[in-house]
């Protein structure tokens, strides 16, 4: 298994938002984790990247056999979990190639592998930006300044490309994407999908997961897991809604 | 010395030995500015927190020490001075070891004729009718502590020269070298640069010390700018961390001239520096730009004031700060905009990036506008890493240090791009690489 989590509890200024997750991930899945605004989709998302102003006050969570909450979000990152952010950060006077080209290398050392040197790094590059089909000028910007919001999911698929994590965590990577650029991110991520990795969709809508075809729908509600079950779950929830889930109607199903 | 009654009179007492070694040197005109000087002296006070100008700035611990000036050549090797030279750089060299003119380690490519490039005891000495229409006339000493002790021993520094309509390729890179041994030394650098109607020169002042020594730099520098000269000057304080650097500018800008100066200061425990920069004539551009980064108990602090005396002037002014640890930052910036400066550009900002809890900056932009037809800004942020950026990389993979040089880089890259020479900008970026990701 590469991804257990266990009656994961945490909270936020002292707020208790995750209420007891439990989440089994094996390599070659995509998950997909959906539920209403506030029921705790992005919390889960931050809490597995090593978000440090959540507190985990219960459980545990084990990432290819290594306790992941003892790691530090970039031993996370160089163990091979990515996240894409919901909301990505611009960073002015920070290349997107220089921003690459120290995350590549220091997980290269992490991993006790060469570094790579400029030719066959900027060959990586030019290959994984053609996933995402991002214009080779993005990479000498910096990064996510003045990019438009299709622009800036675009790029974190293309970083999630040129890292290539074992389990990568896309929190609501669709939210703000137009069809073309919902269908260019989706391209990308199905494009990187393997045997040996595994994906976690975050999302409101069920819109991406016509393109990304979940194996597992999960259904957060209130900080827990209110329903389990395989892709025509969401879109069992397209046709009635959240408050089909809100009104207790649903099972509580644990996976 | 303990009490600032007594500092006047310690250095009167030297002005006397100073007189002495000077032998036939007491009659000349520079002497009598000498001589003018350290009676003015005797009646101004040490600068204390009482004065506005020092609000934030207590030097009263330069009591603590018998600075004196150094009149034995001190012989260092050429070994030691190429520490200071960056790579792949082309350029003239003057140097200087503690406050004199080294012949022996100094350099002069391709100087075009008529230019001077040369220690200022030299060009008094030769009776030099550019110093002696220049020197002292920006940097006056009214109300100016230490740039009045300057004036009063006045004995050597750097000068050049660049007559009206030559272009100075390379840069003159002009190293202040202290060795302070045994001896509390004190430095009194003159500089001049002047630039003829039309001419260009690049000039990199740079102070610096190979080890951790007190002593005691006090440097004036007056820039003359004639119509449509590009002057770019660039400071380098790279002085001992227990060293004392007091400094003032004084910049005179002729029409449409330009002039571009860089302050990067890293090293002296206490550092002080009066920039000042006046438009005399339309048409003129002048940039002031600084970056400092201290650490432990250090203290920075920048006064400038940039004089927009005539309309259609363009001045820009950014100083950028890295605190860390206990370290104090001052910036006192002065845009004045005269009634006559119709159509000015005055931008000014201040940011300061706080690494500790425990450093302390203090910031004051001021404008003062009098003209009704201009366009100004000014600002001041003071801050921490953004720890969501920093998130950010680390979500990555990358490392605590790293992550923290990247932002530092980032932080002060606007500053470092606009130096205009390529191996002072290398020069500066593994500077911090250095300091922030060992």
């Amino acid at each position: 298994m590469l991804l257990e989590i266990k009656n994961l509890h945490a909270r936020i200024a002292g707020n208790e938002i995750l209420k007891g997750i439990n989440l089994k991930v094996n390599a070659g899945e995509v998950h997909a984790i959906m539920g209403p605004n506030g029921s705790g989709k992005s919390t889960l998302a931050s809490v597995l990247a090593g978000r440090e102003e959540f507190e985990v006050t219960q459980g545990e969570i084990i990432y290819n056999d290594k306790n992941l909450l003892e790691l530090s979000p970039e031993d996370r990152a160089r163990e091979g979990v990515f996240l894409a952010f919901q909301y990505p950060v611009e960073i002015p006077g920070v290349s997107n190639t220089n921003l690459l080209k120290t995350a590549v290398n220091e997980i290269r050392k992490y991993r006790g592998e060469q570094e790579l040197d400029a030719m066959e790094f900027l060959t990586l590059l030019r290959e994984k930006s053609k996933l995402v089909e991002l214009d080779q000028k993005f990479l000498s910007r910096s990064v996510n300044e003045g990019f438009s919001g299709g622009e800036k999911k675009r790029n974190e698929i293309f970083q999630m490309a040129v890292l290539n994590p074992t389990l990568a965590v896309l929190d609501e990577t669709d939210s703000g994407l137009d069809i073309d650029a919902l269908r260019i991110v989706a391209n990308g991520v199905n494009k990187l999908k393997r045997k040996d990795n595994a994906t976690i969709v975050v999302t409101h809508y069920q819109r991406l997961l016509n393109y990304i075809v979940p194996d597992f729908v999960h259904v957060l509600y209130q900080g827990k897991i209110a329903k389990s079950g395989g892709k025509e779950l969401a879109l069992e929830l397209e046709e009635k809604g959240y408050d089909w889930i809100k009104n207790g109607k649903a099972e509580v199903v644990n996976a | 010395m303990k009490e600032i009654k007594d500092i006047n009179q310690y250095f009167i007492k030297q002005f006397d030995e100073f007189e002495e070694s000077l032998n036939g040197e007491k009659t000349s005109e520079l002497h009598q500015l000498r001589k003018n000087a350290i009676n003015y002296f005797e009646k101004l006070n040490f600068p204390t927190l009482k004065d506005e100008e020092w609000r934030y700035t207590d030097i009263t611990s330069l009591l603590n020490h018998n600075f004196s000036s150094d009149y034995n050549k001190t012989k260092v090797s050429p070994k030691v001075i190429s520490k200071f030279l960056f790579d792949k750089l082309e350029h003239s060299l003057l140097v200087f070891v503690n406050g004199s003119y080294s012949a022996e380690l100094s350099k002069l490519i391709d100087i075009p004729k008529g230019v001077r490039v040369e220690s200022i005891a030299e060009a008094l000495k030769n009776n030099n009718s550019i110093v002696k229409k220049h020197l002292g006339s920006y940097a006056k000493n009214e109300n100016f502590f230490f740039t009045t002790l300057s004036s009063a021993f006045i004995k050597d520094g750097a000068f050049v020269y660049v007559p009206d309509g030559i272009v100075v390729e390379d840069p003159i890179h002009i190293i202040f070298y202290t060795k302070a041994k045994d001896k509390k030394v004190l430095t009194q650098p003159r500089n001049l640069f002047v630039a003829g109607k039309n001419s260009q020169v690049t000039i990199i002042e740079h102070y610096v010390s190979d080890d951790e020594q007190v002593y005691f730099t006090n440097a004036v520098t007056e820039i003359v700018a004639d119509e449509g000269a590009v002057v770019d000057h660039t400071k380098l304080q790279e002085e001992s961390s227990k060293a004392f650097h007091i400094a003032r500018m004084e910049v005179d800008q002729e029409r449409s001239s330009n002039f571009a100066s860089h302050l990067i200061s890293l090293g002296a425990e206490i550092s002080r520096n009066d920039f000042n920069a006046r438009f005399n004539d339309e048409g003129g551009e002048c940039m002031l730009n600084g970056l400092f980064m201290i650490n432990n108990e250090q203290l920075f602090d920048a006064h400038t004031m940039i004089d927009h005396a005539k309309p259609y002037c363009n001045s820009y002014e950014h100083y950028k700060g890295i605190l860390q640890d206990k370290a104090r930052g001052v910036f006192n910036g002065k845009v004045m905009v005269r009634q006559d400066a119709q159509k000015t550009n005055a931008f000014q900002e201040n940011n300061t990036i706080l690494l500790s809890d425990e450093a302390i900056m203090n910031t004051k932009p001021q404008l003062e506008i009098f003209a009704d037809d201009v366009k100004c800004s000014h600002g001041a942020t003071i801050g921490k890493l953004n720890d969501e950026a920093k998130f950010y990389l680390k979500s990555r993979g990358i490392g605590e240090e790293s992550a923290t040089a990247i932002l530092i880089h980032a932080f002060a890259s606007d500053v470092i791009t606009s130096i205009k020479i390529p191996a002072l900008r290398d020069y500066l970026e593994e500077i911090i690489t250095k300091r922030f990701n060992q």
